[in-house]
Formats: structure tokens, sequence, C-alpha cells
């Protein structure tokens, strides 16, 4: 089976690649970055900020249904090519993780085609271990929480 | 945690890859690895002794002959090390693609 999403996280390296083909043209695939209502429903965060130009800065937060921030993150943004790159920073707030430097690259396959190829560099070889073995732990119950909670309201 | 990361560094070596390949099929002596390679059988060796140690190869005596094969549960291991966050993502841009097919159906 082919996997849409790839990780490419070689062992003993601080960081990694994420690639993803989308059946979608690049302005679209651009749009689900920059425009914050779309970048809220994928990500399934709220946006407070998303400044998309050099030097702009970005702050995400997610609340649980008891109003508590279970989740807010920040970083700078040093590129903004549209349709084709951004350099950004981005940082869990209150969490050892530290701040790592993304890389997003946006490709034009076809018209009706794309690709997106992230870069992410952490500060050390452990802080990326301990990052890619968090979904294991917190980020897939948050992710069941929230389909928990849709399917409750559907209910 | 350390124990995890010793995994990685040894299926990080391509010769260590290319010997898991092998097993992967049969069991084979250290002797039939060897045959498949061009570097030294003491290379060899060191390279099984590293995968016997962070236990993705299995020993296993049959009369006078070691026969070296696979332990699937440890590769397994590996496999769903980084799934979540492949998973993660894979959920992400799936979302992603689906809002963003809708919306352009809208315009």
């Amino acid at each position: 089976m082919e996997l849409k999403t790839k990780i490419n996280a070689e062992s003993g390296r601080q960081d990694l690649v994420i690639t993803r083909e989308f059946d979608l043209p690049v302005e679209l695939l651009f749009k689900a970055y920059v425009e914050p209502e779309i970048v809220e429903q994928w990500m399934g965060t709220k946006v407070l900020k998303l400044e998309n130009k050099r030097h702009g800065s970005w702050q995400f937060e997610t609340k649980n249904p008891g109003g508590n921030v279970v989740f807010r993150a920040n970083g700078v943004i040093h590129e903004f090519s549209p349709e084709r790159r951004i350099i950004r920073t981005f940082e869990m707030e209150g969490a050892p993780f530290g701040v790592q430097l993304e890389f997003l690259d946006f490709e034009k396959l076809s018209d009706e085609r794309s690709k997106l190829n992230i870069h992410v560099v952490y500060q050390s070889v452990a802080q990326r271990d301990q990052l890619l073995q968090l979904p294991f732990a917190q980020g897939l119950n948050m992710a069941h929480n929230r389909l928990q909670e849709i399917v409750g309201k559907l209910k | 945690m350390n124990l995890r990361r010793d995994v990685f560094q040894a299926i990080a070596d391509p010769t260590r890859r290319a010997i898991l390949l092998l097993v992967a099929s049969q069991s084979m002596t250290a002797g039939a690895i060897a045959g498949n390679f061009d570097t030294a059988r003491p290379t060899v060796s060191k390279h099984l002794q590293i995968l016997i140690e962070c236990e993705l190869l299995k020993q296993e005596q049959n009369g006078r002959e070691i026969y070296y094969h696979l332990n699937p549960q440890k590769m397994k291991e590996i496999a769903d090390y980084i799934e979540p966050f492949r998973k993660m993502w894979d959920d992400r841009f799936n979302k992603l693609e689906e809002i963003m097919k809708k919306y352009k159906g809208k315009k």
C-alpha cells in the first residue's frame, strides 16, 4: 500500500522530512496554510494570530471543552514566498521541546496536483525523538477526544 | 529509551539493514550471511552481534550450526514508533485535502 504521507527520520539526526502529494492545485494547498479559518479547520486549533509576511509571527491555541488551554504554540516567519515557500519557527509553549525550524516547500506537480515538503530541524537528536513519540502519548489522545466530541454532537 | 535508540542506530547502517532483509525470508548461518557481502567475515560478525544485542535478530542452535532469524516483534516495534506521528500528519493532510476540494467546488 502506498502511503500518502511519508516521514523520513533517520536515526541519530536532529531533523526529519515530511512529504505529501495532494490532489489539489498548489494555489489551494498554499491557501490552506495562510487563511486562518481554513488552518483552524484542518489543524484543529484556534488561530490567534497569523501574519503571513517576512518577520511576521503566528500563534495557535487549543482549548478543551472546559475552556482550559491544552495547547499553545507560536513562532515567527522568516520567509513568505506565495505558493512556493514558507520558513518559520515553531515553539510549543510550556513544553520542554525547544524551538524548531521549519522549511515548507510547495511544489506544483500539474495543474491539479501539488506536493508539500516539510523539513523540520530540532535543537537536538533527543528533542526530535521525544517529539516523534509525542503523538503516541498525547496527540493521538487529543485527536481521539476531538473525534468523540464531534461524533457526540452528531448523535 | 536507551535501548530503543540503540535499535535505531542498528538499522541506520546499510549493511545491517541488508542483513535484516536477507534473514527476513529464511534463517541463515553466519557463514551464509557473510557470503552475500564483500566485507570481511569479522565485520559481518560484528554487525550480527549488534543486531543480536538490540534483539532484532535471534539465534537458534540447529545441530552444530547456529542460525540467525528475524525477531518480528522487535521489527514491529520500530515500525510502530514513527507510525503515530505519521498518522497524525496523514489525518491532518487528508482533512486539508478534503476541505480544499470543497472550497474549490464552492468557487
